[in-house]
């Protein structure tokens, strides 16, 4: 089932009365969600991603825009008559019933000729907790499960009535480290398998980037990129794409174009053409885009060296970057004779993005 | 999509009455609740023979009077009833809380023998409900010739195990570290107390000294059996006396003004502190 | 006894002393009170000891009458307060305009004076010479004939006393509950609905079991308040209780003690002996009914 979302916009009253201008949570969120596909809803606390799926589930109706499930409209639709199944954020497993009655929940709630018999509701359930492997734990109560085989549970329930739809609500913010790699796995298994058109929310770039088919990277109620995850991280569109995105992040320096080379300090790094003519810009520098190179064009003070197997990240400082001291990934055999002192870098161009310092958005580049 | 638009409109048109419902169930409540506020305004700015006069009582006046608000200070001695209760609220709730915070920091904070034991004793005697005790308290109140003495009204009614529970729990919440930079600064138990727990734990102090003020004031059977001599009634013995003895059994215009003087104290303590009485009857209230 | 201990036992000298003196002292006192056969007030002397007191009591026709009254005022009082207290905090929570006006009106039966209110109630519902009273002409006004709520028939009086308690007790079953509700996590509700859950399962299945540890919690209290039932009674129907056949069982304890037919302690005790006993039974009951729903 495709989602279609055009011209998604949700307004609230502001909260102090004094202002009387909307907050807008959502603005103008235009998306065709493939049939089948897993999909991140991605972006800091308060960007209206949570809003966005709650308009997709039905439990808040959208200022303007519409919503459609294939080809039904079902804007106006209340959530239960839309076929979604949602997982919160906190789970919301009841706790008085077993874990077997919690995925019964949804099903005993059919009316007419939906109705099922008593027989066919439980072995849905059992099925649906065969698809989460947690078969064995059906007579408990939910206060004796960890963390994860609730969220199992939670997962179960929201798909024990064949939903067009899978909506998650941070699904992994409530897990320990650990446990949040293998639930992440866990949902992107349990997708494939169903085949079901999955829409999940988060801040964590990492957890989205991992599993998703689709990442949508939002702020402040827009959309700023819509893609595959590494097309985004590749080729973001702005600098809070750029900088969202990535652990180590992006390191940020500030930069000058003065006749076709790019300067970092007094240093020129760079020969690039630029799309738009502006001298003042700001350098993102992906970690991985560093190459230690003696008497390389970035000479910077080196701070310390972080050896992590394969890989070494060498923490070093300039007084251009915006931050006290940026991280440079390399690969552990060029850095293993590192000493104190300068050290020098060669940058890789296509793990170098340029942006406006004005709207910080991206000016494109070619080397040549 | 003909059937989308029919079970949304359904699905608001069910939301509305429900709606309505609610409002109208609510309205009546609160009716029934304000009623009586309002049918004893209303009487007691009535004159006597207008009062009497409607065999069909009117729902509003057009002459108010504040007649009946002078005879219920002259005619009967409300205002020592007022007094009397005012004092008697006063010591009573001052007493308890210097009783009170000490125990309730013994527990909380200091180490000593049998203090487990104690702590557990004191514990059961909240099973203990006061109407099993006042017949000996009354025996002893006699007994010491206290009977018709603030001392007497008073001493039975200082100490609550139920608030030094409360106030136990809260005194722990106070970070052990706080106590042992105390100490090592060389502040005293008692100096340490005042200046540091009691302004931290200050939200449940106000709690049970609002609690122990409402109690207080509609305070009944205590002060019933321990005074007969009216220089020393509390309000709800004043009322009562009013109701059988005063004005003469019909001028109950009077009696209303005399039951306004008497509501009015708590209920302006309360619109001024309402979020703060609710928030503390939730935790510690058990009237019900 | 070392240091540290001699200023624990200090601070808590002020509590053990009153603790002591009207609390356990009385407790132990009046157990030995109620078997104390014709104890004299006056000389403070005694015939012998036996289980005389209490057989009195529970002959004494004024106490039979206490009980009878005191246990039809718990069994209506309790389920129906609890009940509409329920129904309009479910109402409170299910609204926003308005809402913190409402809560607040319905506490202010909490912080008046019972026995001053009273007084208006007994107004509203008595019938003289002049005036039938408020609430016989609303009766009159639906084509009902008026009744002396006041000092007539036993079912009338039952009424009164039984409106005028809930509307006591009312405010902090309100103020309890609807703190209950509200404390129930939103998701449970929002994935109900996603489930299409209809309002009707949703309070049985969801909300009722979430709250009910309150509703119990209430339902003790509740009987414990009830059966301790007096100064209510005196509002409505004045000091003289037993005349009025409205007594109650505290009551009861109270004019043996020192009513007009007072002096009498030992029968006091025992019954006020008796009525701990039917508390400490339901207490129990509902404990045990609780652990074995769990």
């Amino acid at each position: 089932m495709k989602i279609v979302l055009e011209n998604l916009t949700k307004r609230y009253p502001n909260r102090n009365k004094k202002i009387k201008e909307d907050v807008i949570a959502v603005n103008n969120f235009n998306f065709e969600i493939p049939d089948g596909k897993l999909i991140g809803l991605l972006g800091p606390s308060g960007c209206g991603k949570s809003t966005t799926l709650n308009m997709i589930c039905g439990l808040e109706k959208p200022t303007s825009g519409r919503i459609f499930f294939g080809e039904d409209d079902v804007t106006a639709l209340p959530p239960e008559n839309r076929g979604v199944g949602m997982v919160f954020q906190s789970y919301a497993l009841y706790p008085h019933l077993t874990v077997l009655e919690n995925i019964m929940f949804p099903l005993q709630n059919f009316k007419g000729k939906d109705k099922l018999s008593k027989t066919e509701m439980t072995e849905r359930s059992k099925k649906a907790a065969a698809l989460v492997q947690i078969d064995m734990l059906l007579d408990r109560k939910p206060s004796e499960l960890s963390g994860g085989q609730q969220q199992r549970v939670a997962i179960a329930r929201a798909l024990v009535k064949m939903p067009r739809v899978l909506l998650l609500d941070e699904p992994l913010s409530n897990l320990d480290a650990r446990l949040r790699l293998q639930t992440r796995e866990e949902i992107r298994r349990i997708q494939r398998e169903t085949g079901i058109t999955t829409v999940f929310v988060t801040h964590d770039q990492e957890e989205a980037m991992s599993i998703s088919d689709m990442i949508v990277v939002m702020e402040a109620g827009v959309v700023q990129q819509i893609g595959k995850p590494q097309e985004v991280y590749d080729d973001p569109v702005n600098l809070f794409v750029a900088k969202f995105l990535g652990t180590p992040p992006i390191n940020i320096f500030d930069g000058t174009i003065r006749q076709n080379k790019l300067y970092i300090g007094e240093e020129a790094v760079l020969d690039v053409f630029p799309e738009k003519n502006e001298t003042e810009v700001c350098v993102g520098i992906r970690p991985e885009g560093f190459m230690i190179q003696e008497g390389g064009p970035l000479s910077c003070q080196l701070s310390s060296v972080e050896v992590m197997g394969r890989d070494t990240s060498v923490v070093a400082s300039h007084s251009a970057c915006t931050q006290p001291a940026f991280r440079a990934i390399v690969s552990s055999e060029g850095a293993a004779s590192l000493g104190t002192g300068k050290i020098g870098f060669a940058l890789k161009p296509a793990k170098v993005h340029l942006f406006s310092r004005q709207d910080g958005s991206r000016i494109r580049f070619t080397v040549k | 999509m003909a059937s989308y638009e029919k079970i949304n409109r359904t699905a608001r048109r069910n939301e509305k009455t429900r709606l309505t419902i609610t409002y109208i169930l609510l309205v009546i409540w609160g009716l029934v609740v304000l009623f009586p506020f309002y049918w004893m305004l209303l009487t007691s700015v009535k004159t006597y023979s207008s009062y009497n006069s409607e065999y069909v009582p009117k729902l509003y006046t057009l002459s108010p009077t504040l007649q009946n608000y002078k005879d219920a200070f002259t005619a009967v001695s409300l205002g020592r009833y007022f007094l009397n209760t005012l004092i008697f609220t006063v010591v009573t709730t001052g007493l308890m809380l210097a009783v009170i915070v000490l125990a309730a920091y013994a527990f909380a904070r200091l180490n000593f023998r049998g203090k487990n034991l104690t702590f557990t004793l004191f514990l059961s005697l909240m099973m203990i409900p006061n109407e099993l005790v006042f017949i000996t308290n009354f025996v002893t109140i006699t007994n010491w010739g206290l009977r018709n003495t603030y001392l007497g009204l008073i001493l039975p009614s200082v100490t609550s195990v139920f608030y030094i529970y409360l106030l136990k729990e809260n005194f722990e919440q106070v970070p052990d570290e706080l106590y042992k930079a105390a100490k090592v600064d060389g502040t005293s138990d008692l100096k340490y107390l005042f200046r540091v727990m009691l302004p931290i734990c200050r939200p449940t102090v106000v709690t049970v000294t609002i609690l122990k003020v409402i109690e207080c004031w509609n305070s009944y059977v205590w002060p019933r059996l321990i005074t007969d001599d009216e220089k020393y009634f509390l309000v709800s013995n004043g009322i009562q006396e009013i109701r059988e003895n005063g004005f003469g059994r019909e001028n109950i215009p009077a009696m209303m003004a005399a039951v306004v003087v008497i509501s009015v104290p708590l209920m302006v303590l309360f619109l001024v502190f309402h979020k703060k009485i609710m928030e503390g009857v939730s935790r510690g209230g058990t009237k019900g | 006894m070392d240091k540290k201990s001699l200023k624990g036992w200090l601070y808590l000298l002020p509590a053990i002393v009153f603790l002591g003196l009207f609390m356990v002292y009385p407790l132990v006192d009046v157990v030995i009170y109620s078997v104390e056969e014709g104890y004299n007030f006056a000389s403070q002397s005694f015939f012998g000891y036996g289980r005389y007191n209490f057989s009195y009591v529970l002959r004494d026709p004024y106490f039979l009458q206490a009980v009878k009254n005191t246990l039809i005022l718990v069994v209506i009082t309790v389920p129906l307060s609890t009940g509409i207290a329920l129904l309009i905090s479910l109402g409170l929570n299910s609204i926003k305009p308005l809402k913190d006006l409402f809560q607040t009106i319905y506490f202010l039966p909490y912080v008046t004076n019972t026995l001053a209110v009273g007084l208006v109630f007994m107004i509203l519902f008595k019938k003289t010479n002049y005036t039938d009273g408020f609430v016989n002409l609303i009766i009159q006004w639906f084509g009902g004939s008026s009744i002396d709520f006041i000092e007539g028939p036993y079912a009338a009086k039952m009424f009164v006393m039984c409106f005028y308690t809930i509307w006591v007790v009312m405010p902090f079953k309100i103020l309890i509950l609807t703190s209950a509700l509200a404390s129930v996590n939103p998701d449970y509700y929002k994935a109900a609905r996603v489930d299409g859950t209809s309002r009707f399962r949703i309070f049985t299945r969801i909300t009722l079991p979430m709250i009910s540890p309150m509703i119990f919690y209430l339902v003790i209290t509740g009987f414990i308040g009830a059966f301790k039932a007096y100064s209510d009674e005196v509002a409505i129907f004045g000091t003289d209780l037993n005349s009025a056949g409205m007594n109650t069982i505290v009551g009861y304890v109270y004019d043996m003690l020192y009513g007009d037919s007072g002096g009498y302690p030992s029968y006091a005790s025992a019954a006020a002996l008796i009525l701990f006993v039917i508390i400490l039974t339901i207490t129990c009951i509902n404990l045990l009914v609780s652990k074995r729903k769990r």
